[in-house]
């Protein structure tokens, strides 16, 4: 058996601690990640998926238990020093890029993710004919707007940049929250295809949250669902594979009952 | 002609103020009011220093540098002390006040029979006013390209993602709080350097100098904004420097029309509003058709 690249060991993150409100928003969760994970997350609106996101990014504390990088324990670092291993993909094409800044500028930053940004001079010249190639891929005419600030990109530009931006840096994680959702279905189908032939194509380990049903069942080789702050399900491999839309939807029902 | 000399002079050394507000309140996105109180302390601190024997070169780096701390402990008061950035300044700026009178020791010290570096030979050989011209714009042309390198480099591109996106930005491992707090420094730094140069084109330092330095320095950068109006960002450096001396010629023009010294900040105010809703005016009577129709030939 290989050995995780990330885990989360009993976590807990309680808010409105000694008020009347407390609550547990992660309930003693444990998830191990392996490489190559490809993981869709399902759950209704408060189950704990962003809170996930937060917790393995580091914008949340946590309350109580452990989480490991190859073993090595990293609870407290913070956010800044978790993006040297870890990338992640916002729902709101607004967040994941400067809108005042150029397609090629945005994309220089990602370039140096979690590495020292020093006085050297840019180089941003040098980087355009990888920019053009890359951008290319995703086939919506990126390649021919690498000038243009970020701002004046069509919803879909802006997010398969921001995807783009994720991964240009291999990450040893990545995730992505919701990052289709803001778009209509075609673009949002477009975007999708190409986030799969990215991530199978480099062996990229993933966490996807997701609101589709069906695109949780028809990506990635694991699939996990969360419930008021617990994994309630956790399937990998051929159970997965096999598992219909229907035995889903009863298992959802079967939370909300 | 003399008055005209004079104004370039005061608006290039302005020039380095609005270039300093520049990079908080346009980069970051911060309205830093602690420049209120980095301008009369770099006048302060430069003319104190230069009665204390010290040359009026170095005196005038000393105010960079009084400067920059001030706006390293707002910078502080933002992003560790968890105060809003307005609230902060403000406090620091009030705070300013009080050691700027500690750093003079009065009110108001003169520089009259000191040195400064407007009275060394090669400046004193020059046409009057033309002095201040040509330190203003050593000083500015210095400052403008340093900043052009420094915000082409990683670090100068970290600092605009900080200001555009700071979400983003920590998302890429930027420390968006290292950089908010590098950005206050500078800007606060170039601010008293300013105060310096003009306590020195003045010949004294006064604590109350401060009051309206916002306004002056916002003019420089919307009067550039407006004029030049879509700019590469190092374009707009130099647009702010601009945006000074043009700012200087209509204070001339009005201080011509009667009014007097006293009436400066009121006048102030309503150059920066006038050219601030100069876009509500441009869509209602569609200034920028008129103009462009003016200009044109006519067939």
């Amino acid at each position: 058996m290989t050995e995780p690249i990330f885990e989360l060991k009993d976590v807990v993150v309680t808010v409105n601690q000694g008020t009347p409100e407390q609550i547990n928003i992660m309930d003693h969760v444990n998830l191990a990640i392996y490489p190559g994970d490809f993981i869709t997350i399902l759950g209704s609106n408060g189950a704990g998926k962003s809170t996930l996101f937060n917790v393995i990014g580091g914008n949340i504390r946590v309350t109580s238990g452990q989480i490991r990088l190859h073993g090595r324990d990293i609870t407290n670092m913070s956010v800044e020093r978790r993006t040297r291993f870890l990338s992640r993909v916002f729902q709101d094409p607004k967040m994941g890029t400067a809108p005042r800044m150029t397609v090629s500028e945005n994309l220089l930053l990602s370039m140096k993710r979690g590495q020292h940004r020093g006085l050297g001079p840019r180089r941003l010249k040098q980087s355009m004919a990888h920019f053009k190639d890359i951008t290319s891929v995703m086939n919506n005419g990126l390649e021919d707007r690498l000038n243009t600030a970020t701002g004046k990109l069509s919803g879909g530009q802006r997010q398969a940049l921001s995807f783009l931006m994720a991964t240009i840096k291999r990450p040893e994680i990545l995730l992505l929250d919701e990052h289709t959702a803001a778009l209509d279905p075609q673009t949002s189908q477009e975007l999708m295809n190409a986030t799969n032939s990215q991530i199978t194509a480099h062996h990229l380990t993933c966490l996807m949250i997701t609101h589709h049903l069906d695109d949780a069942l028809k990506y990635g080789n694991r699939l996990i669902v969360l419930d008021h702050g617990k994994i309630t399900y956790d399937i990998a491999g051929d159970e997965k594979d096999n598992l219909t839309k229907e035995e889903l939807l009863s298992f959802f029902n079967d939370i909300e009952g | 002609m003399s008055i005209i000399v004079s104004a370039i002079g005061q608006g290039l050394e302005w020039g380095i103020v609005g270039i300093g507000l520049f990079l908080t309140f346009r980069i970051l996105d911060f309205p830093d009011m602690t420049v209120e109180g980095t301008f009369p302390m770099g006048a302060a601190a430069c003319v104190a220093a230069i009665y204390h024997g010290y040359p009026p070169f170095v005196a005038t780096l000393i105010a960079f540098a009084a400067g920059m701390l001030a706006g390293l402990v707002t910078g502080l008061l933002y992003t560790k002390g968890k105060i809003p950035v307005l609230l902060s300044g403000i406090l620091v700026m009030t705070a300013a006040y009080s050691v700027n009178f500690r750093i003079m020791n009065r009110a108001n010290l003169s520089l009259y029979g000191k040195p400064s570096m407007l009275r060394n030979h090669f400046l004193a050989s020059l046409p009057p006013y033309f002095d201040t011209v040509t330190l203003g714009l050593l000083f500015v042309t210095i400052v403008t390209i340093l900043l052009i390198y420094f915000l082409q480099t990683n670090l100068g591109q970290a600092f605009i993602a900080t200001g555009d996106n700071p979400t983003m930005a920590r998302s890429l491992g930027i420390s968006t709080d290292t950089m908010q707090i590098m950005g206050l420094s500078v800007s606060n730094g170039l601010i008293a350097l300013g105060g310096a140069l003009v306590a020195q084109n003045n010949g004294f330092a006064d604590v109350n100098s401060g009051i309206g330095v916002i306004v002056v320095a916002l003019a420089s950068i919307i009067i550039g904004e407006v004029i030049f109006g879509d700019l590469t960002m190092n374009e707009r450096l130099i647009a702010v420097t601009i945006g000074s001396i043009l700012y200087r010629f209509v204070i001339l023009i009005v201080l011509k029309l009667g009014f007097n010294a006293n009436d400066l900040n009121l006048i102030s105010a309503i150059v920066l509003a006038l050219f601030m809703m100069f876009p509500v005016f441009e869509k209602r009577f569609r200034l920028r058709h008129t103009f462009t129709r003016g200009l044109s030939s006519h067939d």
